[in-house]
């Protein structure tokens, strides 16, 4: 049993998503990073689908109500841990044994957003649609965690790793991935090379349902309305205003926006990282 | 009755998806039903909108796997028994764009309840929010644009039109179509199994009351 006592700015439980209802209008929802939630998972000796806690810019502290193993992955942060009068700073991407009773709280991220946090054997949420995750759009899943809660842990664990490579961040300048889409041939010429060769910034409204980009704007040929088209997260959409917005893991599963380009897979795994006011670029693969 | 569906363009979307464009709804229907019905284990998901079809696969499927699964004979017409549901909604015309619908026709509100309760409709698709369901089949004369600035709220049930579709808003958000009515019945239910009452292929009538 864990104890939260601040949730930070937003802690949701996610998995690997909601595949398979998309017929229903649910998307597919599942962490933002899900190649760190993956690695906090495997850190802790737990299955990859186990649900974590998807932690936007940190400040999160919890209570253990007894000796748990945890990992936290994602963003760089510092991990505060408090066990009777002893406070100690440990790193992420590693596995902590840690005793009843301790607190744990997370800093303020130094690079990259999003923290996934892991104890071993899951967290025994409630399952909605075969999903432990929460859709910030559709409402639909577990409740963001909020002062006060306490979260069972379950039982979904596989054997602890011998050892386990830990990738860090690298520098906020990402190059991402990515395909040509779609509805590339909707836009003016030149406006695809336009999205590879300009330097776009994350705009503050960003959030798990689409992360919008400032930068020079992407010129339509086609100005008319686009029929509602089936959307996948990754999906890079131009409304009118030519700024391009790449549609998170709970962006709805239509749209009426031509997509100039897709993200290649993986690649919105990192984009998860990137922070308002964070620069991203793209390239064709 | 064995025409094919003609899938007028393919195309790349990403690297583990497929987008196919059609010239009709009802070609986008009959499409997600062949591709259902093939079963083919590199398809994860087959997802319709209004002119196109989503196909995500992994990469065991190639666009000539894809192409030869839409050149096979479509499924026999027959509709399985969750497509072939029907489901009657009661109507209340009391929506605040049925007066301004009836005058951009030219006719009376009676009239426009009428045309709007005598068509015989089916869900294409599923979107915009969890158990918003595009209805076809509506009242040619019914095809009116969306409104030019959406509402920022609009309650839960209320029965609505946009273009060539009818749609029902299962929880209050906001929303750009021109509101005829509302229906008490309960669009999204997470107790429910399936959830949603109006999933693609259903038949719905509507009941004025």
């Amino acid at each position: 049993m864990i104890e939260i006592i601040q949730p930070g700015p937003l802690a949701l439980f996610q998995d690997l998503g909601r595949p398979g209802y998309t017929d229903l209008g649910v998307g597919r929802c599942g962490a933002f990073d899900k190649t760190a939630h993956r690695l906090a998972n495997r850190l802790v000796g737990n299955s990859e689908s186990a649900a974590t806690i998807e932690i936007t810019l940190g400040q999160l502290k919890l209570r253990l109500l007894q000796a748990s193993t945890i990992a936290v992955t994602g963003a760089r942060t510092d991990i505060i841990v408090e066990a009777g009068h002893q406070t100690r700073t440990h790193d992420s991407n590693t596995p902590l044994s840690l005793p009843a009773d301790c607190t744990l709280q997370l800093g303020t991220p130094s690079i990259g957003v999003r923290s996934y946090l892991a104890v071993r054997g899951g967290f025994d949420a409630p399952v909605v649609l075969g999903s432990r995750s929460r859709d910030t759009l559709a409402g639909i899943g577990p409740a963001p965690l909020a002062c006060g809660d306490r979260l069972a842990t379950g039982t979904l664990t596989e054997s602890m790793p011998a050892s386990e490579p830990a990738p860090t961040l690298g520098d906020r300048s990402q190059r991402l991935r990515i395909i040509p889409g779609p509805r590339a041939d909707w836009f003016a010429d030149g406006a695809l090379r336009t999205l590879t060769d300009s330097s776009w910034t994350l705009a503050q409204s960003s959030d798990r349902v689409g992360v919008r980009l400032h930068g020079p704007q992407l010129a339509r040929r086609i100005t008319g309305e686009l029929p509602s088209e089936p959307t996948l997260p990754g999906a890079i959409q131009v409304p009118p205003d030519g700024q391009p917005i790449v549609l998170g893991p709970d962006a709805p599963v239509t749209g009426g926006y031509p997509v100039i380009a897709v993200l290649a897979s993986g690649q919105l795994s990192r984009l998860g990282q990137a922070r308002p006011g964070d620069d991203v670029r793209f390239i064709v693969t | 009755m064995t025409e094919q569906p003609i899938a007028n363009n393919l195309m790349r979307y990403g690297d583990r998806a497929f987008l196919i464009e059609l010239d009709s709804a009802a070609n986008v229907l009959a499409v997600r039903q062949q591709l259902l019905a093939a079963q083919h284990p590199a398809i994860s998901a087959v997802v319709p909108a209004a002119r196109t079809v989503l196909v995500e696969a992994d990469a065991r499927l190639t666009e000539a796997d894809l192409r030869q699964l839409l050149s096979q004979p479509p499924p026999p017409k027959e509709p399985t028994t969750s497509e072939a549901k029907t489901v009657e909604l009661a109507v209340t015309y009391d929506g605040p764009d049925l007066a301004a619908v009836a005058r951009l026709i030219g006719e009376s509100e009676r009239d426009v309840i009428h045309r709007h309760t005598q068509a015989e409709y089916t869900v294409q698709f599923c979107g915009f929010s969890a158990g918003f369901s595009y209805l076809i089949g509506g009242d040619p004369a019914l095809s009116i644009p969306r409104l030019d600035r959406p509402r920022t709220h609009v309650p839960a049930g209320s029965v609505a039109i946009a273009s060539e579709y009818t749609g029902i808003y299962p929880r209050s958000s906001p929303g750009g179509w021109r509101i005829l009515g509302h229906t008490d019945a309960v669009l999204f239910d997470l107790e429910r199994e399936p959830p949603a009452l109006l999933t693609p292929g259903t038949q719905v009538r509507l009941r004025a009351r």
